[in-house]
């Protein structure tokens, strides 16, 4: 349910990048660590509701699952650790050191942008 | 036409800024916090209270009390004489730390050696949220089940300290089924240094050497 809080984090980050660009945003791109423990459906559900009746309003969101990874003491080797069977895939050895989880991550907005057409008439601005 | 911006900008920056700030306070007046992050009900304002109790006269300890409603925690922990501050976070499943930042500001620092910040009951949420606190201590109760750090990873694998409390609840004719070995070879796989103390809040079991652990860390931030 801490995805409420990181929603609203997101939008206040693509609703500042949205003003410097002056562009409507259409979709962006997070990355997130193992530990951060985000549910992709609840956080979609929370960025939906905070961004209603602003200009985010619609963004489709698109959220990459980083693996957190481990080195392994015995044979140097990192690795991508499951946390239910954590061990190591090349010596099976379980004596390793966690590596740093992966932070949440804004990657990428993309923008609509607004078109002069080509004979002078009205701008028009592209939907998804 | 759509264009696409390279960003690589933090979500919880602000958070995390806010969390430095606290920690650089904490740590220029050399005090020890304590994030303490459990399910509701594993017992942590029980373990409060008794070490506080108990340690009286050894660790001035104050307390910062996360709970979605009510000042019920605040006022159990004021009755052992030490200052305690509520925040209500009204529906938020966790604490932040601005709101633990606020909350620092209403403690009298300059007369407490430790600072316990009680999270809100939850075993997911609190983790992933910085608060500048020293460390992180996990709670676990008994009645819970012993499969809770293979489920719940995240908090187990950061966590400086694990209390597992309700030990009392194990004794002969208890009916609760819990392997106190597979908790700690669970745990001890994710994270090698945690420390890990079976105790009872209620019976007194066991908190020696929890408070003994606190003595300690309390030093090591002096020197």
């Amino acid at each position: 349910m801490h995805e409420t809080m990181i929603a609203q984090s997101l939008l206040a980050a693509i609703s500042e990048e949205a003003k410097k660009q002056n562009a409507r945003p259409i979709s962006a791109k997070i990355s997130c660590g193992t530990l951060n423990a985000v549910n992709d459906e609840i956080l979609c559900f929370a960025f939906e509701a905070a961004a209603k009746g602003t200009p985010c309003e619609g963004i489709k969101l698109q959220i990459e699952h980083k693996a957190l990874q481990a080195q392994c003491k015995n044979c140097k080797q990192n690795f991508d650790i499951k946390l239910s069977n954590p061990k190591c895939p090349v010596c099976n050895d379980d004596d390793f050191e966690l590596l740093p989880d992966a932070p949440l991550l804004l990657e990428e907005i993309e923008f609509s942008t607004v078109l002069g057409t080509p004979d002078g008439g009205h701008p028009t601005v592209e939907t998804d | 036409m759509q264009t696409k911006k390279s960003i690589g900008k933090k979500i919880l920056s602000a958070n995390e800024e806010c969390a430095i700030k606290n920690s650089r306070i904490l740590s220029e007046r050399k005090k020890l916090c304590l994030n303490m992050i459990s399910s509701p009900g594993s017992g942590k304002t029980t373990i409060l209270h008794r070490t506080i109790s108990e340690l009286k006269g050894k660790i001035r300890i104050g307390v910062i009390e996360g709970d979605i409603q009510t000042d019920l925690d605040a006022e159990k922990i004021r009755k052992t004489g030490a200052p305690a501050i509520q925040i209500n976070t009204n529906g938020a499943c966790h604490l932040s730390a601005a709101q633990v930042s606020r909350a620092l500001k209403q403690l009298p620092l300059d007369d407490l050696d430790l600072i316990f910040i009680e999270n809100v009951g939850n075993l997911v949420c609190p983790s992933a949220f910085e608060l500048g606190e020293t460390g992180k201590v996990a709670v676990l109760s008994v009645a819970e089940g012993d499969d809770k750090p293979a489920k719940y990873p995240a908090i187990f694998a950061r966590a400086k300290a694990l209390l597992i409390n309700k030990i009392d609840m194990l004794q002969t004719g208890g009916r609760v089924d819990f392997d106190i070995e597979r908790v700690k070879r669970d745990v001890c796989k994710l994270n090698k240094t945690i420390e890990i103390f079976p105790i009872s809040a209620k019976t007194g079991e066991g908190m020696r050497n929890w408070y003994d652990w606190l003595l300690k860390s309390t030093k090591d931030i002096l020197s």
